[in-house]
């Protein structure tokens, strides 16, 4: 079994599958007398990643395994062959959004405090785009609902898994309260100036 | 509040200031249009701003915080130190605004406004020193949540900047023509074997030849024979012996059939010492045996004992209901 052999049939798989597909099941597409190691199909992967450096597709790494894509550079001329824009998500819903990819689980008061608004319709919304899901309740007063993203949020987003968001500024152990407490600025004396 | 909001506050960007109206044009202010060649730098007495242009204006921000950090941000103030009086008077004119646009306000924007100017009062009024908090600012929870919403404010921008399905990247496909189907042999199970075996057989019935012969047994007769072995043995017989095994299936039903049957006529007794144990039959009057008898065989078997027919058919009757 040749190393192009191994790379030829992951790379069509990848091309026929449309999903993404783990190494596990890569590993499987072969015949016993010539299944290679999950060692050598991952060497097969990353040699088609360097094969594709420069060229319109791409292998990118997902929650649920690897998938070619069209590189985003060329998102622009892509986009026309279906004239229908994709849907645009409203600050409110990223907002929304951002607050439980980063504080997942969690519930709808907490997402409320933090944006000071009502936020219910947006999480109907999440969920019904199967963004987010229901993922129990608090043991608090009510027991309220607390959501957490899906795997096909990672998989929209293309994340490997949650560890892979972009760094939240400002990451505390203490949270929010991290900024300001006290306030150095925020003397009496200077606090009567300001009114 | 019942100050009618300027609206040169939303059109203008310049720093709130004491109005001008009287200032040559010509000279401080930097002209913020040309028109025709002439520099403007006032706004026309009768500009009319159209209102669905301060809803769009209006309607961009995502709750007090939003608004309450446009204003900071705008004006390059320093979160940690907002000048309390001067954000809670522009926050307030937005509000008014906001209403006299008639625009649904969210609740959220008014708890805001009450929040700020109980902020600013609390600012002015002395702080007692034996107070807990003391030390804090009565900013500084205000201040939390201000950060705490940019925080995530900028984590949307993030998240919203990753490449997304379908809108940055495409997943590819290429297509397989010919495709084989590849069918994996199934495991089978022993229950699946039985089942068909269970069809088989079902079906080798169909073809089984049936020879239907006049059955030589019946029920009535059946009934008799019973009875007299009952009235023999004058007690309990165990419910087994009234069956003849070497009858076959057929025989064997038919003296089920006639043991329902006597039990129904209330003739016979069945009972059982306890769950489980042998039954046991036993006729429940005597007497009648005979009676019986004559009635199912039509045999002209004189009654010993026993009434006439036509008085014992009442009381037999009568026994029935109850």
């Amino acid at each position: 079994m040749s190393e192009s052999y191994v790379r030829n049939v992951i790379e069509a798989a990848l091309l026929a599958a449309g999903t993404p597909l783990p190494v596990a099941e890569l590993t499987r597409l072969f015949e016993d007398s010539a299944r290679p190691s999950a060692q050598q199909v991952r060497a097969a992967l990353a040699a088609l990643a360097a094969e594709y450096a420069g060229r319109g597709i791409e292998l990118k790494e997902t929650a649920s395994g690897y998938r070619i894509q069209v590189r985003r550079e060329l998102a622009g001329e892509i986009s026309r062959l279906w004239p229908e824009r994709a849907a645009r998500y409203s600050r409110a819903l990223l907002e929304t959004l951002a607050l439980i990819a980063y504080r997942q689980p969690i519930t709808r008061a907490e997402i409320e405090a933090v944006r000071g608004v009502r936020s219910d319709h947006i999480i109907e919304r999440l969920l019904e785009r199967h963004l987010i899901r229901d993922v129990g309740r608090k043991q608090a007063l009510g027991r309220p609902i607390l959501y957490a993203t899906t795997e096909g949020f990672l998989r929209y987003f293309g994340l490997k898994d949650l560890a892979d968001l972009p760094v939240l500024e400002g990451t505390d152990p203490r949270g929010a309260l991290g900024g300001m407490t006290p306030t150095p600025h925020a003397s009496p004396a200077e606090g009567s100036e300001a009114v | 509040m019942k100050h009618k909001p300027d609206l040169k506050i939303v059109v203008s960007n310049t720093p709130p200031q004491p109005a001008t109206p009287q200032a040559p044009p010509q000279q401080v202010e930097m002209p913020f249009a040309v028109v025709n060649g002439e520099p403007i730098s006032q706004l026309p007495r009768d500009l009319y701003i159209p209102p669905q242009a301060l809803e769009v204006f209006l309607e961009a921000f995502e709750g007090p915080l939003d608004l309450l950090l446009y204003l900071i941000r705008r004006q390059n103030l320093n979160i940690l130190d907002i000048p309390l009086a001067e954000i809670t008077r522009q926050y307030i004119q937005y509000i008014e605004l906001m209403q006299d646009l008639q625009l649904e306000l969210a609740g959220e924007y008014l708890v805001m406004a009450a929040t700020l100017a109980e902020l600013k009062s609390r600012m002015l009024l002395p702080r007692p020193r034996l107070e807990a908090q003391a030390d804090e600012d009565p900013r500084a929870e205000l201040v939390r949540r201000l950060q705490e919403y940019e925080r995530f404010k900028r984590a949307a921008a993030g998240i919203d900047a990753l490449p997304r399905l379908e809108r940055d990247v495409w997943p590819t496909s290429a297509q397989l023509k010919e495709r084989q189907l590849l069918g994996t042999l199934p495991q089978i199970a022993l229950q699946e074997m039985l089942l068909a075996f269970k069809d088989v057989v079902v079906r080798a019935h169909m073809f089984a030849h049936h020879h239907i012969q006049r059955e030589r047994l019946s029920v009535g007769e059946r009934m008799s024979e019973i009875l007299a072995t009952l009235g023999e043995s004058a007690g309990f017989v165990p419910f087994q012996q009234l069956f003849r095994p070497e009858e076959g299936r057929m025989g064997v039903t038919i003296t089920f059939a006639a043991i329902l049957e006597l039990m129904r006529e209330g003739l016979i007794d069945i009972v059982q010492a306890q769950a489980y144990a042998p039954l046991h039959v036993r006729a429940t009057n005597p007497g009648r045996l005979l009676r019986v008898v004559s009635d199912q065989t039509q045999a002209a078997a004189a009654p010993a004992g026993e009434p006439a027919p036509d008085t014992r058919l009442p009381a037999r009757a009568d026994e029935d209901l109850a």
